[in-house]
């Protein structure tokens, strides 16, 4: 609309002119002006010819607008009259006709960001947001009044809670992340699959949580946990005892573990459930699209904040980003934002460099890297044997990369032995305080660490040139470390060595599965499904930004660097296999290994399950966002995946579902990671 | 889109003469080249350019309004009628009030929303929209896909099959009515001010269709509501809760603390004390206690005043089948599937609501529309004093057949018994098969011994229902019961269909509890209602009130066919107040462990000008949600107020004079 708005103005214009200059009659002011005499003079030596003039472009606007407005009428009258378009079957309908019908009751739990958020109170710049969503919805304020946007959506930058005077809070019940804007589903596909086969709000529920907070914070501020609980135990009795299903997603994977903890520790910390409480009321977890161990791309947006998309942008448009062109640094404003929430210090890499590798070997190391040729390949040939040949062809002729170094800074450093490497011990790194960078004063308000670092200091975080899953969080501690020391009193990353040492029962541990047990519930599920077959971000190529001005972020993506013909490394940064966010490695590992008979992190041996879903780009463009598409949010729509939650949900039980069904690596990364069970 | 398109038909004005000067213009300028013109500019093109010209002016003002401030209205309304007073909220949180007990909302009848969670081939495409509440936008493009889905099995009073309409969960259940009517929204944004969310905050929201029990039944929403008052407590610290039940949702809460204390598996199973434990206070917000009239003639004959005064301006608009849709019968047919209008038949017979020829009302006087400033203050004199030139009106005379008989005196009235009528057989029964009213299974026999009974109090409209509606009420009566207990002890009573009337329950065992009935005053109210035959042809319903008969001076209570009193235009001061001032009071068998109660009236004041919208004094049954008296009393309960300290009684209507009159053993 803004377009054909400023279209519409531009026409204005001209005839406004003519309009006015010859009712004036005055020479003076055509001498003043002599380009615009010439340009005056064409309309009217026309003019004189045939009818006025000065209504023609105002009225072929307005025709032109009422022309498309109607055409649009028409075509949206003629879309909601006409028999809709033969839309496949959906599988909760089939699944009703093979006679499922709801058994137990089902929860869903919500990743980061995919959840709403809606104001209680706020500063007087949010006048009239009462209760609309901030986060979520149509994102409609953060154009009208960016700066308010940001400031309500951060949090306190000491406590990790609400800044003073500020209250945003979940949006509750199925609404909170069915769609996450208008259009964009989450969970309204799988939710009605669901009430196809007879499922309705009271034996479904969704535990939307604030996605900012730590995890143990959404029960000290919001009761999140509690209200979970005897959400499930009220659901466990009014349905005649059957017991819950859960199905989270992503972020809401870990969240969920944390839970699991917290529901059997006692009081006041915990929820005071009994160590029996999952074996009563859970009957399976179907983790959808995991982040178990974590995943890399937080490290970059924690970094620099950016992904591959912004690093992208960035390469295309360099002034853009950096530009004080609307008085307002992007970058430096999210940074700013991100860092005040807790609960993206979970998402960071877990294990070290057990799990994700040290500098010269990785899990991955087979890893196929897909072109865009191959994926093609391979959504039109069926995951025939020819894709997996011609890329193992591929994997031949290229060198190892090596995806245990995290962040490397320059493309060759990646990719050079560690012997060569110059590696500096992260006790090194001293932290001066900004004094001889541009001082505070001229930059004003201080958006991020980093300016209360030197250049200095920085310089020398890149001078070590490699980091893997274990220095590249001294790294974070070194530029953050007021959000490191904030959040690491919530979510550790490391991985137990004596999993009964006492000091395991500190809430901090409850959502890292390597320091935690399972709970002691036989007869429960755990289901690790999530796509493949999409390139996904394992580790990046840095180098210190050009820029020296105040208030820039010093690090940056290489987007320079690409690998040879192959791919892996592409924008700066390596791919692997994934769902887009997160690694196969990340997804799989504790299904297909950690978890997987008796082992010491699930002693009463839980019965799991890997169930991969190979993507498939979508045929055409009417299906959207496709039926059977592998991406860590699209996945929710993939008619497999779907299938399995209804299945489970109606009573099956995981051998009855297939057992794994796996089409990558998982099963020969997990066999390379070395970790005592 | 259907703003678009309405805003073309009132802008239509606006643009005309533009146009129109322009053709002028033309005229003047270039007479040789109009010709050309007119080719040039056919039809098509001066349509496509009028839309388009509407289309940007629309826009224009859509972009002016969006880049307006968000205190732009209200600073435009200070600029007119000066300093606003604050919102009770913000006034009360600068006292240092701050949020302490959970809050319970429970939302009345018609006022939750409802969504589809299954349904026909109709209704493709409206999975989790919402039927009921919104914009409605359904009712207009497939209305009988509407009212089939709308309706409940009419045996069961469940879903048919094939169809699930659940309500909405959640504070949206109920805030907003339609975009722009609040319901609970305000209440809520003020309570949010001292520290409410959603965590201490709850909406009870119920199926408002089905029968009470029919709830717990189908979606174990009394369960749920037990769980969730019960973790508001727990992760409170402790804190009772304060319950905000409005118009319906009072007779719910009823249902609801006897059936928390009841036994498994027909009840909660949470024991004698329960309600002691979780409950501070009950704020009942225009509670029907007793029942409305209005159920009366809502059941028999689907109108009410608003309705019989559409019908008496354009007599064949809603009879007529110019849609092939005969709208009443439909929505008759529609709600007397819904076993919850059942609930608010009055309740208690001839002992509360009057007999033939008393009502505890008598002596009230309507005064006529008087300049409403003075109505304010002269009220209260106005309605105590004893007017001699007007006639009393009968009021127990609920349904009366014809204007004359409604004035007489009982002996004078001529009375035939229908109850051993025989119905009859209509014989018109095949040509409107389509439209189910249980009227087609009666025969002229039937309809014409209901007129000839001429007068019905309270107690025998019940009769009257089962005589017209017999599977109606069977159903009914199975969830409902309208009686007054003589011994509450009785074992019978512990069915649970007794338990949402006030007369045949005890209030639980709390004395630290407190009942605040709170309702506004000042509007007048149905009451009892004068009938006619109707007219038209066998597939019309027979009876329906008769416009006509209006009171003129000498009783300037009766209008448009009905009987009005003092009430918040729903209830009636009776049905919301009597509980409260007599029933209840001190320690009764009712309540028998002397449970406090508080009557809060609120006089309706309009609002002053189009700009205060629905008025921050009003006393309107729905509107009063907004009243900021109100509010500020329900923020003070919250923030931990007993009732002396909001100053106990707070009364402007004849209630207690009224309620002495009522002979009902306590």
């Amino acid at each position: 609309m803004a377009a054909i708005l400023r279209f519409r103005k531009l026409c204005f214009l001209e005839p406004v002119k003519s309009f006015e200059k010859p009712k004036n009659d005055e020479k003076q002011s055509f001498e003043q002006h002599p380009e615009i005499e010439r340009v005056l003079e064409k309309p009217k030596s026309k003019k004189t010819k045939k009818q006025p003039k000065e209504w023609r472009c105002l009225d072929s606007c307005c025709w032109l607008i009422g022309y498309l407005c109607t055409s649009w009428w028409l075509l949206l009258f003629l879309c909601n009259f006409l028999p809709g378009l033969r839309v496949p079957e959906a599988p909760g309908v089939r699944l009703k006709r093979d006679g499922l019908t709801a058994l137990h009751p089902v929860v869903l739990v919500p990743g980061i960001v995919t959840g709403g958020l809606e104001l209680w109170e706020g500063r007087p710049c949010s006048e009239g947001l009462f209760r609309k969503r901030l986060w979520g919805g149509s994102f409609t304020e953060i154009f009208k009044r960016p700066l308010c946007w940001l400031e309500h959506l951060s949090l306190d930058n000491e406590t990790g809670l609400d800044p003073p005077g500020i209250r945003v809070r979940a949006v509750p019940g199925l609404v909170a992340a069915d769609y996450f804007a208008p259009g964009y589903f989450v969970w309204a596909v799988l939710i009605e699959n669901l009430a196809k086969i007879g499922y309705e709000q009271k034996n479904m529920y969704m535990a939307a949580y604030d996605w900012r907070l730590s995890f143990q914070n959404t029960e000290i501020r919001d009761q999140a946990l509690s209200r979970l609980k005897s959400k499930i135990e009220l659901m466990y009795v009014t349905n005649g005892y059957k017991k819950v299903v859960v199905v989270p997603h992503s972020m809401g994977v870990i969240y969920f573990l944390h839970f699991l903890k917290w529901v059997e520790a006692p009081p006041p910390v915990g929820g005071g459930g009994g160590p029996d409480w999952c074996a009563k009321h859970i009957k399976a977890i179907m983790n959808i699209g995991p982040a178990f161990l974590g995943v890399p791309k937080t490290v970059a947006n924690i970094l620099s904040a950016e992904g591959r998309d912004v690093a992208f942008v960035r390469a295309i448009a360099p002034g853009l980003l950096d530009s004080e062109t609307f008085g307002f640094q992007t970058l430096q404003h999210i940074m700013r934002v991100c860092r005040t929430w807790d609960s993206v210090v979970s998402l960071l890499p877990r294990g070290g460099e057990t799990i994700w590798g040290d500098l010269n070997r990785s899990p991955e190391v087979e890893n196929i890297c897909y072109t865009s040729k191959a994926r093609y390949l391979q959504s039109s040939s069926k995951e025939s044997n020819g894709n997996d040949t011609d890329a193992r062809r591929s994997f031949h002729v290229k060198e190892l990369p090596r995806y245990g170094r995290i962040v490397s800074f320059g493309k060759e450093k990646s990719e050079l032995p560690s012997s060569q490497l110059s590696i500096i011990d992260s006790k090194e790194f001293v932290r001066e305080e900004g004094a001889s960078r541009n001082s505070n004063t001229s930059c004003g308000e201080i958006l991020s660490e980093y300016d209360e670092m030197s250049r200095k200091s920085i310089k020398k975080v890149a001078e070590n040139d490699a980091y893997t899953a274990r220095t590249a969080l001294d790294l974070l501690r070194f530029v953050a470390p007021k959000m490191m020391k904030r959040a690491e009193a919530h979510f550790s990353h490391g991985i137990a060595d004596d999993l009964d040492d006492p000091k395991y029962a500190h809430y901090k541990y409850w959502s890292n599965p390597l320091e935690t047990k399972l709970p002691d519930a036989p007869d429960m599920e755990i289901y690790c499904s999530y796509g493949v077959g999409i390139p996904t971000e394992r580790s990046y190529v840095y180098k210190l930004s050009s820029s020296d001005k105040c208030k820039s972020i010093p690090l940056q993506i290489d987007s320079s660097a690409y690998g040879s013909d192959n791919g892996c490394l592409k924008g700066g940064v390596h791919f692997v296999d994934g769902d887009e966010s997160v690694p196969v490695v990340s997804a799989g590992f504790m299904c297909a290994k950690g978890w997987r008979g008796k082992t010491r992190f699930n002693p009463s041996g839980i019965s799991t399950y890997v169930r991969e879903y190979q993507h498939k780009a979508p045929a055409s463009i009417l299906e959207g966002r496709g039926m059977e598409s592998g991406a860590h949010v699209d996945i929710m729509g993939n008619v497999a995946l779907i299938e399995d939650v209804l299945r489970v949900a109606a009573g099956a039980t995981g051998a009855e579902l297939g057992g794994d069904r796996i089409y990558s690596d998982i099963m020969k990364m997990s066999e390379r990671i070395n970790i005592r069970l | 889109m259907s703003i678009l398109r309405r805003r073309k038909g009132t802008e239509n004005k606006k643009t005309e003469p533009e146009y129109e000067e322009f053709n002028d213009e033309n005229k003047k300028s270039n007479g040789s080249s109009r010709r050309l013109r007119r080719r040039r500019w056919s039809c098509m093109d001066g349509c496509c350019w009028f839309v388009g010209c509407i289309c940007s002016i629309w826009w224009f003002f859509l972009f002016l309004y969006n880049a307006m401030p968000a205190s732009f209205p209200q600073y435009v309304t200070e600029a007119i009628t000066g300093p606003l007073p604050d919102p009770p909220g913000v006034k009360l949180a600068k006292e240092g009030l701050r949020a302490k007990h959970p809050v319970v909302f429970v939302p009345g009848i018609v006022t939750g929303g409802l969504e589809l969670w299954e349904g026909h081939q109709c209704a493709e495409g409206l999975f989790r929209k919402r039927l009921w509440g919104g914009t409605f936008g359904e009712l207009y493009k497939r209305p009988l896909c509407w009212v089939e889905h709308m309706s409940l099995d009419n045996e069961t009073g469940l879903d048919p099959s094939g169809i699930r309409i659940r309500p909405v969960s959640g504070l949206v259940a109920a805030d907003y009515f339609a975009p722009g009517y609040f319901v609970w929204a305000v209440l809520i944004a003020n309570l949010a001010r001292i520290g409410y969310e959603e965590k201490n905050m709850y909406m009870a929201a119920y199926d408002w269709r089905i029968s009470f029990q029919n709830t717990e039944v189908r979606d174990q929403t009394l369960s749920r509501i037990k769980s969730n008052i019960e973790l508001m407590v727990a992760s409170s610290g402790g804190k009772k809760v304060v319950i905000i039940p409005h118009s319906m949702g009072v007779l719910y809460l009823l249902h609801f603390m006897k059936w928390v204390e009841a036994p498994g598996p027909m009840g909660g199973g949470g024991g004698s004390d329960w309600c002691a434990k979780h409950l501070k206070a009950v704020m009942n917000i225009g509670g029907p206690f007793l029942g409305v009239p209005k159920a009366v003639s809502g059941l028999f004959s689907a109108e009410a005043k608003d309705i019989a005064a559409a019908r008496s301006m354009a007599p064949s608009f809603l009879e007529s089948e110019m849609f092939n849709f005969q709208t009443l019968q439909h929505v008759m047919r529609m709600t007397r599937t819904w076993d919850s209008t059942m609930s608010m038949i009055p309740k208690g017979g001839d002992t509360i609501w009057g007999g033939l020829d008393w009502s505890p009302e008598e002596g009230h006087e309507c005064n006529e529309k008087k300049p409403k400033n003075n109505t304010t203050q002269t009220a209260e004199s106005d309605r105590t004093r004893k007017s001699d030139n007007a006639t009393r009106v009968k009021y127990g005379r609920i349904i009366s057949f014809g204007k004359l008989v409604a004035d007489l005196h009982s002996s004078e009235i001529e009375r035939i018994d229908f109850r051993d009528a025989l119905k009859g057989k209509s014989h018109a029964n095949s040509t409107c098969r389509d439209v189910w009213t249980e009227y087609h299974d009666m025969g002229i026999g039937g309809v014409t011994a209901v007129a000839d009974y001429k007068v019905y109090t309270a107690g025998s409209v019940l009769d009257l229902l089962h005589f017209v509606a017999p599977k109606l009420m069977k159903r009914g009566s199975a969830h409902f019961s309208y009686g007054i207990a003589d011994d509450l002890d009785d074992k019978k009573y512990e069915h649970y269909k007794y338990w949402s009337n006030p007369l045949e329950t005890k209030l639980p065992n709390a004395p630290g509890m407190e009942i605040f009935s709170m309702y506004g005053v000042g509007i007048p109210t149905e009451r009892a209602y004068v009938y006619k035959l109707s007219t038209a042809g066998d597939c019309y319903i027979p009876f329906q009130i008769d416009t006509s008969a209006e009171g003129g001076s000498k009783s300037p209570c009766l209008k448009g066919g009905v009987f009005h009193i003092d009430g918040d235009e729903t209830v009636p001061i009776l049905s919301a107040g009597y509980m409260c001032v007599k029933g209840w009071r001190g320690k009764t068998r009712f309540n028998p462990s002397g449970i406090r109660t508080f009557v809060r009236e609120y006089n309706h004041a309009p609002p002053a000008n189009l700009l205060e919208g629905r008025g921050t004094q009003s006393g309107a049954h729905v509107d009063i949600m907004g009243n900021f008296a109100l509010i500020e009393d329900i923020i003070r309960v919250a923030a931990g107020a007993a009732g002396e300290d909001l100053g106990g009684d707070k009364v402007y209507s004849g209630i207690f004079k009224w309620s002495e009159r009522i002979k009902l053993k306590l």
